[in-house]
């Protein structure tokens, strides 16, 4: 029997990684991810867990520590926000190059400056091309069921890549939900035993990881991990069939809401899909044809399926919670609609910016992007392609 | 400790020849000094951070080093190094590794006093069980003979550049073999390239097998960089010594010991001359700038004797 709790996200990712008892944990606190070694430390000094804590000195120790443990042989993780991710840079880009199933869970809060610790994806979003797999959650039940698949995902043979489990700071990382556990047990069995081909501390075979390599062998080491990244989805999406056979909760690149006979849709990622699929309700009930559409896998990008999820949309808003200063939107929007362009031409898409460090997401806001999206596309009313929303009066 | 050089000498070699490192690097001498220190039959993890050495001696898809060997980025090797000996602990006790292993981690000045001096600091304060060995040959070198916080004053380096207006670089050395014995760990020694490598031997052996954290700075001179003729490396390290710009010490469990005194202590120049780095100090003119490095290599070599003097 499944357990019933009360959770906030940083409970219910940390209690997930109890149940996962991974080998190795270097973290460095930075608010709203504090809480997760926090957590976790409780655990190990209470008994209830065997993982080998390092209290390292920074963010970017803790992601150079987590490598380093990781390619000794140890399943390993860490947390971080923020500017942790951003002092972590190019220690993000060395864990994927070396193929390196470790974990990151990630709560997302903006990036300084001004400095603000409150959620938007600006973090993850910058880390987007650093080869790392990222899955999101709208809600802590989710961010829980991420964690348990997390390494099911990235420590399978034909991907093997570092992965990022993100959560959004604040919204669910300290907001209390009902949710529900798998039994110990049923993790364990689930997650597996870590097995590592190749590592440091082969007994049998010593390994040189971290080569210096000239342009006759650099260019191939990108393809590969391309390849593995493509691989990854059919991964992610046969763990998350096994997952919902295990819990009743299946996942897969996205969630549709209402989407199926939609004219007009929102794409949307994390938490305030909430506020959209309420949005939904509501405008239906008034007849309108309006669906979401939430991404939980970003990394790989599930460009084909996404499009032929909105192929049907007569208009559709692609909203983005952080910038990228292209001057035309956000990066959601950019990748979204390249989609469109390659798999549904005739899709109308438009980009808006919301929700950046912390500003409210509401549902009379999703509200009126669904009625703004039909009064362009009845009434023929100006929508300017890309544009902020939520902004101060 | 006993110490048999033949025997020593004899032993396989734990970095094997062929790597690229220039002929002559001081850096590769003490690579292979420190690892013969390690007993047959135990196993390592050797450690680098980004610079000449790791360039040279793992350049896909070759690598020079007969143990497993890890290099992840220029100012992390404490932390990375960190990280593999916690696995290390938790495997065995999990009973997934039987086999000893010890960690080792090379770093040059650069990656161990400058870039990479946060990440050692904390690596040594968590007082992970592994060496830290700094082959300091006291500038940038690999990107072409940088100033570096090891950088001792009025070297001639390409920025800090002698010139019209410039005398070299205007800052003494850190002294980072102090600031890390500060750091209260186990085992911090200073030593070189000297003779039968009997000092460097035997404080690496102390440092791989006491337990905790260590640290060995290894002062190692670059040819090119300190320009000499590559054949009197050893000549130049001796007189390192001898004039006291080098002291060789200890700092065993907070105990600091002084390992040798020269009987008769030679002017600094004799360490100078023979390095085009200095060249500038030898004009005429200049001699004020000569008073003052001897001023500053007497005033450390007295405060380490003091040190030392104490029970």
């Amino acid at each position: 029997m499944a357990i019933r709790e009360r959770l906030s996200g940083n409970e219910a990712i940390s209690y997930a990684i109890k149940q996962v008892n991974p080998d190795v944990m270097p973290a460095f606190p930075i608010t709203p991810s504090t809480e997760i070694p926090q957590y976790v430390a409780n655990y190990i000094a209470n008994g209830e867990m065997d993982t080998e804590f390092i209290p390292v000195e920074s963010e970017h120790s803790s992601m150079s520590a987590t490598i380093g443990a990781q390619a000794a042989g140890a399943r390993s993780l860490t947390a971080t926000s923020s500017c942790g991710l951003a002092l972590m840079w190019e220690e993000l880009y060395v864990a994927a190059s070396n193929r390196l199933p470790l974990a990151l869970c990630l709560v997302n809060r903006a990036l300084s400056g001004p400095i603000n610790i409150n959620c938007d994806h600006s973090d993850s979003m910058g880390a987007r091309d650093t080869g790392f797999l990222q899955i999101y959650a709208e809600n802590n039940q989710e961010v829980y069921d991420n964690f348990v698949q997390a390494y099911r995902i990235a420590e399978h043979k034909d991907v093997m890549l570092p992965i990022m489990i993100c959560q959004d700071g604040f919204i669910t990382s300290h907001a209390v939900e009902n949710i529900e556990l798998l039994e110990d047990e049923k993790v364990k069995n689930f997650v597996g035993e870590y097995c590592p081909e190749n590592y440091l501390l082969n007994e049998k075979q010593p390994m040189a990881m971290g080569p210096y390599a000239v342009s006759n062998y650099y260019m191939e080491t990108k393809m590969a991990q391309n390849t593995a990244m493509n691989n990854a989805k059919k991964v992610i999406l046969e763990v998350g069939k096994e997952y919902g056979a295990l819990s009743g909760r299946e996942y897969g690149f996205f969630e549709e809401y209402r989407l199926d006979d939609a004219d007009y849709a929102i794409v949307i990622i994390g938490s305030a899909a909430g506020a959209t699929k309420d949005a939904i309700d509501l405008l239906r009930e008034q007849g309108m044809k309006v669906g979401l559409l939430k991404l939980r896998v970003f990394r790989p990008f599930p460009d084909e399926e996404i499009a032929n999820a909105l192929k049907h949309c007569k208009t559709v808003a692609i909203m983005d919670r952080s910038e990228c200063f292209r001057g035309k939107g956000g990066p959601l929007g950019a990748e979204v609609k390249a989609a469109l362009y390659d798999y549904a031409k005739d899709v109308k898409a438009f980009n808006l910016i919301y929700g950046l460090g912390g500003r409210d997401f509401t549902v009379a806001d999703a509200k009126r992007i669904y009625e703004d999206l039909m009064a362009y596309d009845k009434d023929g009313q100006a929508f300017e392609e890309y544009r902020y929303i939520g902004l101060r009066g | 400790m006993s110490y048999n050089f033949k025997a020593e000498m004899n032993k396989p070699e734990r970095l094997a020849p062929g790597h690229r490192m220039c002929a002559g690097c001081g850096g590769t001498i003490t690579v292979r000094a420190v690892l013969r220190a390690l007993h047959e039959g135990d196993k390592a993890v050797i450690g680098n951070a980004t610079g000449c050495l790791e360039v040279s001696t793992f350049m896909y898809p070759y690598t020079a080093y007969e143990d497993s060997y890890i290099h992840n980025a220029f100012e992390n090797a404490g932390a990375t190094m960190s990280g593999v000996e916690t696995a290390y602990n938790i495997l065995k006790i999990k009973g997934k590794i039987d086999d000893t292993y010890k960690f080792i981690t090379f770093g040059g000045d650069g990656g161990t006093y400058d870039i990479g001096f946060q990440s050692l600091s904390g690596a040594m304060e968590r007082n992970h069980d592994m060496v830290y060995v700094c082959y300091d040959n006291g500038a940038y070198m690999n990107t072409g003979i940088q100033r570096s916080s090891a950088t001792p004053m009025y070297a001639d380096t390409t920025t800090t550049p002698v010139g019209k207006q410039s005398d070299g670089k205007m800052q003494n050395r850190k002294d980072l073999a102090s600031i890390i014995a500060a750091h209260d760990v186990p085992y911090v020694a200073q030593s070189t390239l000297l003779g039968n490598f009997k000092d460097l031997h035997q404080k690496a052996e102390k440092a791989i097998y006491t337990p905790g954290a260590a640290f060995l700075n290894v002062m190692a001179p670059c040819p090119r960089g300190w320009k000499y003729p590559t054949e009197d490396i050893m000549e130049i390290c001796k007189l390192g010594v001898e004039t006291c710009y080098w002291p060789l010490f200890e700092v065993d469990h907070g105990k600091w010991i002084l390992n040798y005194e020269p009987k008769k202590k030679l002017p600094i120049e004799d360490f100078l001359r023979p390095q085009g780095r200095f060249r500038h100090l030898f004009k005429k003119g200049n001699e004020h700038l000569l008073e003052q490095f001897q001023a500053e290599v007497d005033r450390r070599w007295e405060d380490l004797k003091f040190r030392c003097s104490r029970d």
